[in-house]
C-alpha cells in the first residue's frame, strides 16, 4: 500500500467510526436482545429487511464499519507486534472491507 | 551542481537504523496504555457485527436460510456474542464522542465552543438516533 492512500483509508475509518458509534449499539440490542425476547417476529423482520430504506441502512452499516475495522485493526495488530507481516496486513484488512462491501451490495440489490 | 547541498540518507550510507525493541505486552504496563488498546480492539466488535449483518443480508432472499438465521439469533450462543459485543461497541461510542471536541475545535467568533458542548451534543444525537431506530423497527414489527 502506498503511503498516499492514507487519507482515503483514514476518511473511511473516520466515517465508519461515526456510523458505528451512532447506529451499532441500538441495532445490536435489536438483533441480540429484542429478537430473542420475541419483540420482532420473523415475518416482520424479513419484511423490514426487504424495504428499500432498511437496505440502504444495512449497506451503510456493513460497509463503513468494515473500513473502520480495517484501518484500526491494521494499526492495532502492528502495535501488538505483527510488524513482520509487511504489506500482507493492510492488503488483508482493506481487502476484507472492499470484499464485504461488494458482497453487501450484491446481497442487498438482488434481494 | 555547485552550491547544492547533497543529502545522503543513512540507509544509502550503509548505516543501520537502531530500532528500540518493544515487548509485545507493552500495553499491559500502564492503565492508559491498556485503555488505549481496549479502545483500539473495540474494532473487533464493530467489524464482527458488520459481518453478522452481512450474513443476515445474504440469508434474506431465501426463506429457509432466513429462518435458520432467525433461529440462530435466538440461540444462547448468539445472545452471548451480543452480550460480549455490547460493552465493546458502547465503549467505542463513548470514546469516539469524547474525542470529537479534540479532533474538531469549533470557534464562535472569538470564543471557542466548549468541548463539553460538542461532546454533549453527540450524546444527545446518539440518544435520539437510538430512540428513532428502536421506534422504527419495534413499531413496525
Amino acid at each position: 500500500m502506498a503511503k498516499s492512500n492514507e487519507p482515503l483509508w483514514w476518511s473511511l475509518f473516520s466515517a465508519g467510526g461515526v456510523v458505528a458509534a451512532l447506529f451499532v449499539p441500538i441495532t445490536l440490542i435489536l438483533t441480540g436482545f429484542a429478537v430473542p425476547a420475541g419483540k420482532i417476529s420473523e415475518e416482520n423482520m424479513s419484511e423490514l429487511i426487504h424495504s428499500p430504506l432498511t437496505r440502504v441502512y444495512l449497506l451503510v452499516l456493513i460497509s463503513l464499519p468494515l473500513f473502520h475495522w480495517a484501518h484500526r485493526f491494521r494499526y492495532a495488530a502492528m502495535d501488538l507486534g505483527l510488524k513482520g507481516l509487511g504489506a500482507a496486513l493492510p492488503l488483508f484488512c482493506y481487502g476484507t472491507a472492499i470484499a464485504g462491501t461488494a458482497m453487501a451490495l450484491f446481497f442487498l440489490v438482488r434481494m | 551542481m555547485t552550491g547544492e547541498t547533497q543529502t545522503v540518507s543513512p540507509k544509502a550510507a550503509g548505516a543501520k537504523q537502531y530500532i528500540r525493541p518493544v515487548p509485545a505486552n507493552w500495553w499491559l504496563k500502564r492503565k492508559t496504555y491498556f485503555l488505549f488498546m481496549v479502545r483500539e480492539l473495540t474494532c473487533l466488535a464493530v467489524g464482527g457485527y458488520a459481518v453478522l449483518l452481512l450474513v443476515m443480508a445474504g440469508c434474506a432472499r431465501d426463506e429457509q436460510a432466513f429462518h435458520a438465521f432467525f433461529q440462530w439469533l435466538e440461540s444462547p450462543f448468539s445472545i452471548a456474542l451480543h452480550l460480549i459485543s455490547l460493552p465493546m461497541v458502547v465503549y467505542h461510542s463513548i470514546t469516539w464522542f469524547n474525542l470529537t471536541p479534540k479532533a474538531m475545535v469549533v470557534w464562535r467568533g472569538e470564543e471557542r465552543v466548549s468541548p463539553v458542548l460538542i461532546a454533549g451534543s453527540n450524546y444527545v444525537a446518539w440518544l435520539i438516533v437510538s430512540f428513532l431506530i428502536a421506534w422504527f423497527f419495534l413499531g413496525a414489527a
